[in-house]
């Protein structure tokens, strides 16, 4: 089916692309971007007063399959994408077993072909098992189809594996992704190390936890000549790290998710475990230098660390309760909320942060709308109101911090080459 | 006046008005222990379920005492946190409870925000007997009323808290109280032992123990935990000792009619000496003594009396 999405704001920042355009689709693919295109063999869609934009990747999410179905599966977390705005997910490895293995990357990409609703790109294990001790075989799952390497969850402890960690992961030119934090200084932790922490007589995670691992991955990546990417950043310490290594040309790149630049650790006040996540939502400070990142081109990628638990797992005492939260159906609409409406960057930053950002990072052929690509879209009305009714999530789980927030603005349309897997234009929401 | 609440959770969210209601209806209650019949009709029909989630010994039987003196019903249920993190949850173990149709729910908890957990999913008034590190309310009420009788006042004493700060409920529950009531308050421990920003609950910190009992009407000592020591906070209790046991000649230091206190139970020779702990100073037993009273003084305040009748009660 060939389509012509007609009279939007097309956004496409790697093509320098920000105005009135229409976009043909021929065969999966972009045919053309130019205004007042006509073509009689394609359905023709009316998109005025929307924006389209290339396909967002979302480039950390746990689908939780194989081994924790209950949570996720690649099934429902696909359709979750679709729903929020995201044409392409990147899975972590912590699934039981990890995926650590060829055999495991291709399970998950079977079952994405099988049963998903957008394409997967695995993430395999830097380590055998996930335990931080011999290498895994990341040269056989580069070629099944991981996309980087990473442990998350866990960080790699040892800096010496980590060092042939980013040595070997240049064979294949792809990243590894750390979740940075020192293991000895947040033992017991379960939120941000401060005045909240004292208060409610929680156990303190500090932020220097996890600045102290980012100078070790940086100091490593330049060592190495390998690429670090620092997965869901949320102190305002990393960032400033993290901007004076690209300055000096070190390989490193890193992601923040939207809890951390929308909410502070005062979310935790009464005890709310949908607050309860790792790293843990930071302080105010924090939260103004991640925007301040995000603003300033330090941050590459907005990511959502979806991470789906079940209603029971979390209706327990506050520090029982799994780390985590879903954000595959609110982050599309918290980023235009906070930080275009709010005035922290502009519409076309906010595109490539969820487009050519990651795919840059995770070396993916996606995130433009050049002639030829595929035809993966996302469609925005920057207007729409917005209240998050987790009810409503195509997500098994209903874990996010976000429920019954008001924004402005949100995902209508997801398109996967050239097919809509998604349109909410006349559903109210 | 009546308490805002149906719960008792912790301090911080009470006013000095509220505190004060308890520490005066609690005066009420005090001379009960003296009779020759030591029971009050009050609480006649109610029932009690003493839920202890963490091992206790003097605050379970404090509350024990409290509920039989006002003639309620108890139910003891004791486990431990292993079996509820293996086997039901705390949300199922509430239900159950529940349905047994209880008046009141008197929790101890090792963990943080247990007790605001069960007053959110269940129907229940909620006393907190300790959660965690966050907040023992009944021990910092009882403190309070043993300083006043002492002292007559609250406002304008100097309370030095000394010891680990960082696992303590009593002392979070005690700053709060005493800087809503208009005492000056030092914290005094092991850099290792304050938690970061303490100091925005409203007490100075200070890691010099001579420091922090300079002139100070009251000292109060807090226990000290083994597996401190382990966990790599200090090197070990000898050392503790030295630098932050209180000892007579220490205490020198103190106002010369201050009083020394210890919510339980002691560790003879760490944190506080036996000279000290058995001397003219310490108040130790009149801590324990009061808790009855305030206990029995919560309960009854949570079921809806008010300080006028609990005078006709008496």
């Amino acid at each position: 089916m060939n389509l012509l999405l007609k009279n939007a704001r097309v956004v496409d920042p790697s093509a320098g692309i920000d105005g009135s355009n229409d976009v043909l689709i021929e065969d999966g693919r972009i045919a053309r971007v130019a205004s007042r295109i006509t073509a009689s063999a394609a359905t023709t869609l009316d998109l005025a007063g929307l924006c389209v934009c290339p396909g967002f990747i979302d480039m950390h999410v746990h689908l939780r399959e194989p081994g924790q179905e209950w949570k996720e599966t690649i099934a429902t977390g696909t359709r979750a994408a679709a729903a929020g705005g995201f044409t392409g997910v990147a899975c972590m490895p912590n699934t039981q077993p990890p995926i650590d293995s060829r055999s495991v990357v291709e399970f998950v990409l079977a079952q994405a072909r099988e049963h998903g609703t957008v394409p997967v790109y695995p993430i395999g294990c830097v380590s055998k098992g996930q335990l931080g001790v011999e290498l895994a075989e990341m040269g056989d799952m580069a070629v099944a189809g991981a996309r980087a390497f990473s442990d998350d969850g866990k960080p790699v402890a040892s800096a010496g594996l980590m060092r042939r960690a980013l040595e070997y992961s240049k064979i294949f030119d792809l990243p590894v992704i750390d979740h940075c934090e020192e293991p000895t200084l947040v033992v017991g932790g379960v939120v941000h190390e401060g005045e909240v922490a004292t208060r409610l007589g929680l156990s303190g995670w500090p932020g220097v936890a996890e600045d102290v691992m980012v100078s070790r991955d940086i100091l490593l990546a330049e060592y190495t000549g390998g690429a670090i990417h620092i997965a869901h950043m949320s102190t305002g310490r990393s960032a400033d790290l993290v901007r004076r290594a690209k300055g000096v040309g070190i390989r490193v790149t890193c992601e923040v998710t939207p809890h951390h630049f929308a909410l502070t650790d005062e979310a935790v006040s009464e005890y709310d475990t949908h607050a309860k996540m790792n790293p843990p939502l930071r302080s105010e400070s924090d939260r103004q230098a991640l925007l301040a990142a995000i603003a300033d081109g330090t941050v590459d990628a907005i990511a959502t660390d979806h991470a789906p638990h079940n209603t029971d797992e979390k209706c327990v005492e506050f520090s029982h309760a799994p780390f985590g939260v879903v954000g595959l159906e609110t982050a599309v609409s918290i980023c235009l909320d906070r930080l275009v409406h709010g005035g922290v960057i502009g519409l076309s930053r906010m595109v490539e942060l969820l487009t050519s950002g990651p795919a840059t990072i995770l070396r993916l052929k996606k995130g433009s709308l050049r002639e030829g690509d595929d035809a993966d879209i996302t469609v925005l009305d920057l207007e729409r109101r917005v209240v998050v009714t987790a009810s409503a999530f195509e997500s098994k789980s209903v874990n996010t911090p976000f429920g019954g927030w008001a924004r402005r603005g949100g995902p209508v349309m997801t398109i996967v080459s050239g097919r809509i897997v998604h349109d909410a234009r006349s559903r109210p929401r | 006046m009546k308490l805002k609440s149906p719960h008792l959770l912790g301090i911080e969210p009470m006013t000095a008005d509220e505190i004060t209601l308890i520490l005066d209806t609690a005066e009420g209650f005090s001379d009960i222990a003296a009779r020759e019949i030591k029971k009050v009709p009050t609480l006649r029909g109610k029932t009690v379920v003493n839920f202890f989630v963490e091992p206790s010994t003097r605050t379970r039987s404090s509350f024990e005492v409290a509920e039989k003196r006002l003639s309620a019903d108890l139910l003891n249920f004791s486990t431990s946190t292993s079996s509820l993190v293996k086997g039901e949850t705390l949300l199922d173990t509430l239900r159950n409870l529940e349905a047994m149709s209880p008046d009141f729910i008197v929790l101890r908890h090792s963990e943080a925000g247990a007790p605001h957990f069960l007053a959110r999913h269940g129907h229940t008034p909620i006393v907190n007997a300790g959660d965690g590190a966050h907040e023992h309310p009944t021990q910092a009420l009882l403190d309070a009323f043993t300083i006043r009788r002492r002292k007559d006042r609250l406002a304008g004493l100097k309370v030095a808290i000394v010891g680990d700060i960082l696992h303590s409920r009593v002392a979070r529950s005690n700053v709060h109280l005493l800087t809503k009531m208009g005492a000056e308050v030092v914290v005094c421990g092991p850099p290792t032992l304050i938690p970061r920003g303490f100091e925005r609950l409203g007490a100075r910190v200070t890691y010099r123990m001579d420091e922090a009992i300079e002139g100070a009407d009251v000292v109060m000592m807090l226990r000290i935990q083994r597996e401190r020591m382990t966990g790599g906070f200090f090197p070990t209790l000898r050392e503790y000792a030295t630098f932050y046991g209180l000892d007579a000649s220490r205490l020198k230091r103190a106002a010369r009619d201050a009083i020394v206190m210890h919510p339980g139970p002691i560790n003879r020779g760490v944190e506080i000496m036996g000279d000290v702990a058995d001397g003219e100073a310490s108040v130790i037993l009149d801590q324990v003594r009061s808790g009855v009273a305030v206990r029995m003084a919560v309960l009854y305040l949570l079921a809806g009396g008010d300080r006028e009748s609990a005078a006709q009660e008496r």
